[in-house]
């Protein structure tokens, strides 16, 4: 990661990836996010920050349909990738999640092979050809996620066999695979150790050449650390959405500043 | 933190040596409860113990089979008296010509040879020592090859049972008490010597487990039962894992939670709890109406039949634990699939499913092994009725079709016998064998379970 000075950090200006607007979330009778309006840009880390519960996992879920498979969840309002609504009735939910790849809360790798995780969404969307073109992308992958060298020798050993930091970054060679456009990480290092943490914290400063990256953290230094822009969430609004240099050192609304100086949350 | 006081009294200086009261208390109810635990435990393997001491020391020896080396001469005399070919061979009387004729003849012929003098016993008191009552399937050896008549041939004739239990000290022969019934002294001496003689084996009876059923223990086996279960077993795997799982799955990954689908659910749970009857009932009523529709007495005790009843009554039991096995699969692996972009369908077969099988194979197998300890239904469905000998003759081609048994109906068989022997004997074989099935099985599901359980 290029060492820079939060105020110094230039933001390059991209194209808009996700725009979302007016979105609403209930979970049964609960309103979980309250009209929030966002636009994601193109190539950039964008963190998520907020105290826990303050709805900033389920605004990330909204972002490729995950909040589907729970029954009681409801979402309202304008999400558009690259200017297509994705809660429209022709949008397939399955095809929408090949674009905008996620990583998760808690390392979840397959009980399977090293192997078997990261070729399985490119053997389901059907982007290998032939074995020799699945050995790439899985190649390719675990590179990207810095994890080949380690890997390369028990790619057929199972991926539960890691340890939780390798096992993280099998989760994230398994998101890169299918070629994403947009990778969501819900908390991706709460289960891992300072060691590890960097570890990721470099692929997604690494990723950001590629991908939209959204992260959503728990943690203010990890924000400060790896995005470009950070939103701050309390209590299911947005309140605050901006370079995250402007965030942590001239935080605009009075409830940023508690939050970042650690008043509250 | 109820049991703390609510003043903070401050507390008086305790040695840590010596124990507070507080703390012999608490230990005092520790050690009630582990001793009622442990008198439970000593009474149920006390109980385990009777019932396996009962059952193998009276099975166990009905497993072997003692039989008397006789030289079996078809005397043309006797045979050919109302005259020759295959017509009149099948008039013989089982009763004078063949039991009292050929057998009690032969018998004498060989204790003779064998230098036993018998001149003190007349025909019935030499037959009666042998299984030689009814026996048909001499007669009809004789009608397919009447070749047989004038040849001798050594057999070895199964010793009568109630002389069986002279012979392996179940009965001592003295005093009325001690004798097997309708039999004397001299008969028991008369065996003694033959055992002396060496003209009566003691074999492991492979019959047991390839006869048909029969009324006379001699020959009754459990052939017929054992391959009804085993087909029954192969229906009942099929029906209830086929759409016990399917059910599953469709109920725990894609039907919504309504009240409609609650009310699917507490019957399964109710329909678990139902009594087996009932289920024969259902199947004897299936047969009604089949039988009102022209074709219902053929698969009347049929091991389609019994394994569809069966299926029934194992069906709720696989559903309950195929889904609490999908329920027990973590759900970021379902998030896992989902995020890459598997459509549910893939996620519950490629993911959710394998991860679910070890506890499915167990909730199968141990729906499997209640079905083949299950009678009720199957006496309702007729699978008492027939002796068996349809199915032992036409295994694999009608199998499914053919009247059979199975090995609990078997048992009730058994144990309903007027002959002790076979109630005391044969009954407590046929359940050693089904004892020993229901534990293969168990085993397997505990196999199967440690062969495919995987951590994450």
């Amino acid at each position: 990661m290029k060492d820079q000075r939060l105020t110094d950090r230039e933001v390059d200006m991209q194209d808009i990836k996700i725009s979302a607007h007016g979105v609403q979330v209930f979970y049964g009778d609960t309103h979980a996010i309250k009209d929030v309006d966002v636009e994601i840009a193109d190539k950039t880390v964008t963190a998520f920050i907020g105290p826990s519960g303050c709805g900033k996992s389920t605004f990330l879920r909204c972002l490729n349909r995950m909040n589907d498979t729970i029954d009681a969840a409801r979402v309202e309002g304008d999400i558009r990738i690259d200017g297509e609504d994705i809660y429209d009735a022709r949008v397939d939910p399955v095809q929408l999640r090949a674009k905008v790849g996620m990583v998760f809360q808690k390392p979840n790798p397959f009980p399977k092979s090293i192997y078997d995780n990261v070729a399985y969404g490119p053997r389901i969307h059907g982007l290998a050809k032939t074995k020799g073109d699945l050995d790439n992308i899985v190649e390719q992958a675990l590179r990207r996620a810095a994890l080949w060298n380690e890997a390369k020798d028990r790619l057929d050993k199972p991926g539960t066999g890691l340890s939780g930091g390798q096992q993280q970054r099998l989760c994230i060679a398994r998101a890169i695979a299918t070629e994403p456009e947009v990778l969501l990480m819900d908390e991706p290092c709460s289960a891992l150790d300072p060691i590890a943490t960097g570890q990721v914290e470099e692929l997604i400063d690494e990723l950001r050449s590629n991908y939209s990256v959204v992260i959503v953290t728990h943690s203010m230094q990890q924000a400060a650390r790896v995005s470009q822009k950070t939103a701050f969430f309390h209590l299911g609004n947005l309140v605050e959405y901006d370079e995250t240099g402007k965030i942590f050192t001239n935080p605009q609304d009075p409830r940023t500043e508690s939050y970042i100086s650690g008043r509250i949350g | 933190m109820t049991d703390m006081t609510p003043e903070a009294t401050p507390r008086a200086a305790q040695s840590l040596f010596t124990r507070t009261d507080n703390v012999r208390r608490r230990y005092r109810r520790g050690s009630v409860l582990k001793y009622l635990g442990l008198g439970a435990i000593g009474l149920v393997l006390f109980f385990l113990c009777v019932l396996l001491w009962s059952i193998l020391s009276r099975g166990i020896p009905a497993f072997f089979q003692y039989q008397a080396e006789i030289q079996l001469y078809y005397d043309p005399e006797i045979l050919e008296a109302d005259g020759t070919g295959p017509e009149a061979l099948g008039e013989l009387s089982l009763r004078s010509d063949l039991e009292r004729g050929i057998f009690a003849q032969s018998l004498r012929r060989t204790l003779e040879d064998s230098g036993i003098d018998t001149a003190a016993f007349d025909d019935g008191d030499l037959s009666a020592l042998i299984y030689a009552a009814n026996r048909r399937d001499v007669r009809d050896e004789l009608v397919a090859d009447p070749d047989l008549v004038g040849q001798t041939v050594t057999v070895g004739v199964p010793i009568s049972l109630n002389i069986t239990r002279y012979l392996t000290g179940g009965l001592s022969g003295e005093g009325t008490s001690g004798m097997p019934p309708g039999f004397n002294r001299e008969q028991l001496d008369l065996i003694d010597q033959m055992v002396a003689a060496g003209l009566v084996d003691r074999n492991f009876n492979w019959g047991f487990f390839t006869n048909e059923y029969s009324q006379s223990g001699e020959v009754a086996g459990i052939g017929p039962a054992l391959m009804g279960s085993a087909y029954m077993m192969l229906v009942v795997l099929v029906f209830s894992l086929v759409f016990g799982v399917a059910a599953s799955i469709y109920l725990e990954e894609f039907a919504p939670k309504n009240k409609f689908t609650d009310f699917i659910e507490i019957n399964i749970a109710n329909l678990a709890a139902v009594p087996s009857i009932v289920f024969g009932i259902l199947g004897a009523a299936i047969l009604l109406t089949l039988g009102d529709l022209g074709f219902g007495s053929s698969i009347r005790g049929t091991a389609l039949l019994g394994g569809i009843v069966l299926s029934l009554m194992t069906l709720p039991t696989i559903v309950i634990a195929t889904r609490s096995a999908l329920k027990a699969v973590p759900p970021s692996i379902r998030d896992a699939a989902l995020g890459v972009g598997a459509s549910k369908l893939q996620t519950v077969f490629h993911h959710t499913l394998p991860l679910a099988m070890p506890g499915i194979l167990t909730g199968t197998i141990i729906g499997i092994a209640q079905a083949l300890g299950e009678t009720a239904p199957l006496l309702l469905i007729g699978l008492s009725v027939s002796t068996g000998a349809s199915i032992l003759s036409s295994p694999f081609t009608g199998g499914l079709l053919e009247q059979a048994q199975s090995m609990p109906t078997v048992v009730y068989l058994f144990a309903q016998n007027q002959d002790l022997p076979v109630r005391e004997g044969l009954a407590q074989a046929a359940i050693i064998v089904m004892l020993a099935l229901l534990f293969a099985l168990n085993i397997i599901a505990i196999l199967l379970r440690r062969r495919f359980e995987r951590r994450w």
